[in-house]
């Protein structure tokens, strides 16, 4: 077997790995999905008749991509907490002392993310459908955003795999995780439009590679999507959703190998 | 050649402005086919050194070879060679015992079918049939530890690493491991073993290398480790912990003695063998200390180690934060 073959077969066993963990721990997935439930029932409900939409439009259509995207982006903690817990275990020392490909225990995590939370990505449409969130738009576009949030999700694992081999402790991980996901998910226009912000947080809200993919895939599921017209990030926002996937993959995949090369405890 | 070799290995860990010399110029030489018994205390340094060899772990200074290879230069041929069974069991709790095995033969690159038999075989070898389709996360201590060992001679090493296989382990578990562990080296594993028990490494080792702070101080067989403390030993276990200070007096006035105040217990090297025996039941008669146990005895390794750094191998009190100190260093 040619190098890399070897290490797409070793990827496959992690991966596999990984995803016996779901139906092992189902609570992983069932909290997963109700926090995002919640936060749909809580937008929708209780604060969504606060936010008026620029220009109208249904806000419950309105809100459900930012919830798809602000899971995708959460889910990172998970994995965060994954590698700090297989690390502490002493897995990883495990795996380190493998005569298997060095990629493999990351590679297999990411990809495991990926099916993993499509599928959580399907029960929360889902849901969004039971609330009234629509999909107008064609079916190559609404398949086009599928991939985009894939390939969110995809870059979103390997930040998450570098803050979990990063930290020791799995309680860290899930600090530094809502550290660094929250305020990324809130500054956005996941759930109000970006003019109602306070005009310092404005720019950041809409460079926010968040607000990029939310904005993405309302256009592209036909959802209202108010962003600023005079704004080069809104009306861009499919080209700046891939800039920033792709971006932020090359940056951190290579960080996230790295570290796990040079791990010494 | 030898199996395993090292020569002035060094490794500093920082941190914090804090510094730990965790080994201090480690020379060891494994003999194919052998057991090394890896003694010390808590933070001596025992775990640095199997992870360095085990390739987890870069040394600052000196050279490690394992079959000839480079550890730090061939890494990838040495994983080959080794399997690693460290303090804390490393098997994936969600999975069951199979599906763990199972893995570590993917990973190892057997075919899916040989990872299975290997892994039914190794399930069989360990008494964990019963277990096997059981998350590991119910299993016990013991099973745990059996799980993981299988898992590092998944790939039939020809080096094994245990650190410290049986610590935790109630007595029954400990000598079941050991068993598991003579079996494997009657199959010609050469075993590199670190441990705080005495009496492990006196059970198993072929050779014994005493390390206190970063270094080796001591090395031989268990018995020429003994010969070096001297003779026989009396040991005196008084009744009353009250009278512990008058039985040392009445033992060896001009001291030489040591006394372990939990166990009441007072030892004196008895260099007129079995008449000084005499000589001192007399003495505790006259002087009306009254005994549990009073015996004749061949030096243990406990008295090696105390011997050769000072103090004893295992200081319960200093015990726990010393591991800390290690995990802190780490």
């Amino acid at each position: 077997m040619s190098t890399f073959a070897e290490a797409v077969s070793d990827g496959r066993v992690v991966a596999w790995r990984n995803l016996k963990r779901v139906p092992r721990i189902p609570e992983l997935a069932i909290f997963a999905i109700l926090q995002s439930i919640m936060f749909v029932l809580l937008f929708a409900f209780v604060f969504g008749g606060a936010i008026p939409l620029p220009g109208g439009g249904s806000y419950r259509e309105y809100l459900m991509p930012g919830i798809y995207i602000q899971t995708l982006a959460f889910a990172s903690i998970t994995t965060a907490i994954g590698m700090a817990d297989d690390m502490s275990k002493g897995l990883i020392d495990r795996f380190r002392s493998l005569p298997m490909a060095r990629s493999a225990v990351l590679s297999g995590r990411t990809t495991a993310d990926v099916v993993y939370n499509a599928l959580i990505l399907v029960v929360l449409m889902l849901s969004g459908l039971v609330v009234g969130w629509r999909v107008h738009g064609t079916f190559g576009d609404f398949v086009l955003a599928i991939v985009l949030m894939l390939m969110f999700t995809f870059t979103m694992s390997w930040i998450g795999v570098l803050l979990g081999l990063l930290v020791k402790t799995v309680e860290v991980a899930q600090q530094l995780g809502f550290l660094v996901i929250f305020p990324l998910t809130f500054v956005s226009n996941a759930f109000v439009p970006t003019e109602s912000l306070p005009s310092i947080l404005q720019p950041i809200a809409e460079w926010n590679p968040v607000s990029a993919l939310v904005s993405a895939t309302r256009d592209l599921f036909g959802n209202p999507n108010p962003f600023p017209s005079d704004s080069w990030p809104g009306e861009h926002a499919l080209l700046l959703s891939f800039a920033w996937t792709i971006g932020l993959l090359v940056v951190f995949a290579p960080l996230a190998v790295r570290r796990y090369r040079s791990i010494e405890r | 050649m030898a199996a395993i070799e090292t020569e002035g290995l060094v490794k500093v860990y920082r941190s914090r402005g804090n510094e730990v010399r965790a080994l201090d110029g480690v020379d060891l030489e494994v003999q194919e086919g052998t057991i090394l018994g890896l003694l010390g205390p808590n933070g001596a340094g025992k775990t640095t050194t199997v992870r360095i060899l085990a390739t987890l772990l870069h040394a600052d200074e000196g050279r490690a070879t394992v079959a000839g290879l480079d550890v730090a230069r061939d890494a990838q041929a040495v994983r080959k060679l080794i399997g690693l069974s460290g303090q804390y069991a490393a098997v994936d709790e969600n999975l069951t015992g199979r599906e763990n095995l199972w893995m570590f033969g993917r990973l190892y690159r057997l075919s899916s079918g040989d990872a299975r038999r290997r892994a039914d075989e190794l399930l069989g070898r360990f008494g964990l049939e019963d277990a096997a389709d059981r998350v590991a996360k119910t299993y016990s201590g013991g099973m745990r530890r059996r799980l993981d060992l299988a898992g590092a001679l998944v790939g039939r090493p020809r080096l094994l690493f245990l650190d410290e296989p049986t610590t935790g382990l109630d007595p029954r578990g400990r000598l079941g491991m050991w068993d598991v562990i003579r079996d494997q080296v009657r199959e010609g594993t050469t075993l590199l073993l670190t441990t705080q028990y005495l009496e492990e490494a006196d059970a198993l080792a072929d050779e014994i290398a005493v390390v206190d702070h970063g270094r080796i101080i001591a090395r031989g067989t268990s018995d020429q480790l003994k010969a070096q403390v001297g003779g026989e030993r009396i040991e005196v276990v008084v009744r009353n912990p009250e009278d512990l200070r008058r039985a040392v007096a009445t033992l060896a006035p001009d001291g030489g003695s040591t006394c372990d105040r939990h166990t009441r217990r007072v030892t004196v090297a008895a260099r007129g063998g079995a008449q000084e025996l005499v000589e001192v039941v007399r003495r505790l008669g006259e002087a009306e200390i009254q005994v549990d146990d009073v015996g004749l005895r061949r030096p243990t390794l406990d008295d090696v180690f105390l011997e050769l750094t000072g103090h004893a191998a295992e200081e319960a009190e200093g015990d726990e934060e010393d591991e800390r100190d290690e995990e802190l260093a780490a």
